[in-house]
């Protein structure tokens, strides 16, 4: 019989209700939830936002979310063969579905002052 | 100036643009100083110091034409060895963080490919990330350098042949954006993303060669694509970048054994016998070779083992880590693990001069981004130096020419077709734009990866042609906040274009050479010593040999 991991997931944008949509994938032992994220992409639904980069590595830190209310890094928490409560981190503003923002404020095209002119 | 991609060139490029008095704009498609190739770096940086033991750059300049099969551009090659030593001094001055000895010169590593310790690194498998975070706060600390992150540039401004600025999306709220510019840098990276199993982050789908194509900018040695032979393969590992074993071996040797549990690299003419002498081009050969005549490890690839070396060695080199592998089940004095290529970096690139401007005027390139330097096969260690020289040569070159110019000249025309694309509406995707991308990655290390032949070349050409057309002309949905699949058809839209870039010029080469292995023509002809410069006429990509570039006089 296969195994499964089912990811519950808080989706939305900023100014709606929060919506949870409930995925099973396939459970591999030694799997990332963040490799159980992707392969919802590609097998299920490619809509669905979440943030990160370098993949594997814990490297670029751009994965960080809520996973059972617990703040962590997708990349480096074991998907497991139960029922996970996904959210997008609390303490910053909402993007959408898991996409939190994160960038430095002065880092952000709505914040960013022009360049200093040529001296 | 706009300099597009914020990793060790962009970055590099930036501080020297501003120290030369240019305006400065740093954008990527990430978080600044967090995404691209440089955080992922592992260990090693080659540099002439001669810290370890005496050394020039002429000894590097030596190893690199040598590791390039004939094919590098010599007079960038020639600069990024003579301007290295610089580079890492600057680095070190800014707090890099560089291993010492105790008497406090550098620590320098034997790599494959040089013929003296060379290479300097950051302890423990922190080399990438120190770097990162050193030119990070270099930026930050000028604050006249804008940065702005989550930024996708879809393409380039171009008029009669000048770059003008560029347009793109705001990551964040899809918001349509256009920069005008009086010089632009591409510095974005390569093109690991089109291969299944790579080593680089999400978002190096070849932009940076997409965009430079279709500015009318050429691209060279795009058929020459690295693997980096002992990426990790199995038991799986998590929070660990998988080219990790890379400084075990470095430190340590470690034994590259078949299913029979034998060194094999003897059989394809290189002794290493505990130690890490074979070039990435000859081990990722041989390891594929062992798969194939059916000596493959478990997982398909070869085992890499330290279990003769004893717990108190392991943990001397590479202490914490140690303790990350026990969190995974991996004990390396009980086991081997199982290693096998990867996609790790493109010595192809986008063409350009002494002064790092491309073709187009106005329109510079730096790092992995440009091609040349490396020829055929870059040698371990020379991807971090070069992004630094490279970065900086770029930066000061733009800087020179922003400031020669008045105003930035937009031109509103010019820029149409580029903006109406990221603000158009589309349909809901018929088909699932994420699926399509894992579809060109299993393609392309199907039949573009390390072993190519004509009828597999061909068949992936008549695949990417096929994935092309189901992709479409229109993104999407409309523009709004992070949307995946409207990104996924902007990443596609690149990707396929310089798939079909590396697949035509893999074709092309009826040889062997380097990280470019043909089975239907296995031999190195020397006939094959040219380059192949690549074009985008219309929708055509056009190929055309042409010599390889030697050094500048006094250059070297």
């Amino acid at each position: 019989m296969s195994r499964t991991a089912t990811l519950l997931i808080r989706r939305g944008e900023p100014g709606e209700a929060p919506r949870w949509a409930r995925y099973a994938v396939p459970f591999e032992p030694g799997q990332s939830v963040l490799d159980g994220l992707r392969r919802i992409r590609t097998q299920e639904d490619p809509s669905l936002a979440f943030r990160f980069s370098c993949i594997n590595a814990n490297a670029c830190k751009e994965c960080m979310i809520l996973i059972d209310g617990k703040t962590v890094y997708a990349c480096t928490a074991r998907l497991e063969e139960r029922e996970m409560r996904l959210e997008p981190l609390g303490n910053k503003a909402l993007i959408r579905d898991l996409v939190t923002e994160i960038a430095p404020p002065d880092e952000r095209l709505a914040n960013a002052a022009p360049p200093a002119p040529d001296r | 100036m706009l300099i597009i991609g914020a990793g060790a060139a962009g970055m590099s490029a930036a501080i020297a643009a501003h120290e030369a008095g240019a305006a400065v704009l740093l954008a990527d498609r990430s978080l600044i100083g967090r995404g691209g190739a440089t955080v992922m770096a592992q260990m090693t940086v080659a540099v002439a110091l001669g810290d370890e033991v005496p050394d020039a750059p002429d000894a590097h300049f030596a190893d690199t034409m040598a590791a390039g099969r004939d094919l590098c551009d010599a007079s960038l090659a020639a600069m990024l060895c003579a301007e290295a030593p610089e580079a890492i001094r600057q680095m070190d001055r800014w707090h890099a963080g560089w291993a010492r000895h105790e008497d406090g010169r550098l620590r320098q590593a034997q790599a494959p490919g040089h013929d003296r310790p060379r290479c300097v690194y950051v302890d423990f498998l922190n080399t990438g990330p120190a770097v990162s975070r050193t030119l990070r706060a270099q930026v930050q600390r000028r604050p006249a350098i804008a940065r702005i992150g989550e930024l996708c540039v879809t393409d380039l401004v171009m008029r009669d042949g000048e770059a003008l600025g560029a347009v793109g999306f705001s990551l964040a709220d899809g918001r349509p954006v256009s920069i005008a510019a009086k010089a632009v840098i591409v510095a974005t990276g390569g093109l690991t993303r089109l291969y299944r199993r790579n080593s680089g982050s999400a978002n190096m789908g070849g932009d940076g060669y997409a965009l430079a194509l279709r500015a009318g900018a050429t691209l060279v040695d795009m058929e020459f694509v690295q693997f980096f032979p002992i990426g990790h393969l199995a038991p799986r590992l998590i929070g660990m970048d998988p080219i990790m074993w890379d400084p075990f071996r470095y430190k340590l040797g470690g034994r590259l054994l078949n299913a029979e549990r034998r060194e094999f690299i003897d059989d394809y003419g290189v002794k290493e016998d505990g130690r890490y002498v074979a070039t990435r081009d000859l081990a990722t050969y041989a390891i594929l070779k062992e798969v194939e005549a059916g000596r493959g490890s478990p997982a398909g690839g070869a085992y890499l083992s330290f279990e003769h070396l004893g717990a108190a060695a392991l943990r001397e080199a590479f202490g914490p880590v140690i303790d990350r592998l026990a969190k995974n089940g991996i004990d390396l004095t009980r086991q081997p693990v199982e290693v096998a290529p990867i996609a790790h970096y493109h010595m192809g690139g986008i063409r350009v001069g002494s002064t790092l401007e491309t073709g187009a005027r106005n329109l510079f390139a730096a790092g992995e981004a440009i091609g040349g330097a490396n020829g055929a096969n870059r040698l371990s260690g020379n991807a971090i130096s070069e992004a630094l020289v490279f970065g900086r040569r770029a930066g000061l070159a733009a800087a020179a020419r922003a400031k020669e110019s008045k105003a930035a000249s937009w031109h509103d025309a010019s820029a149409h077709a580029s903006l109406d694309l990221v603000s158009a509406t589309g349909a809901k995707p018929a088909i699932n734009l994420a699926a399509l991308i894992t579809k060109l990655q299993h393609v392309m290390e199907s039949h573009v990866g390390p072993f190519r032949s004509g009828p597999g070349l061909e068949t992936a050409l008549d695949e990417i042609a096929a994935l092309t057309d189901a992709l479409g002309a229109v993104p999407p949905g409309a523009p709004g906040r992070f949307d995946p699949e409207r990104l996924d058809w902007f990443d596609a839209r690149n990707m396929l274009l310089i798939a079909e870039a590396v697949t035509r010029a893999a074709l092309a080469r009826r040889e062997s050479r380097g990280a470019h292995q043909r089975d239907d023509f296995p031999a190195t002809d020397e006939a094959w010593r040219v380059n192949q410069a690549l074009s985008l006429d219309g929708s055509e990509l056009v190929l055309a040999a042409v010599p390889p570039r030697a050094a500048l006089a006094g250059a070297q």
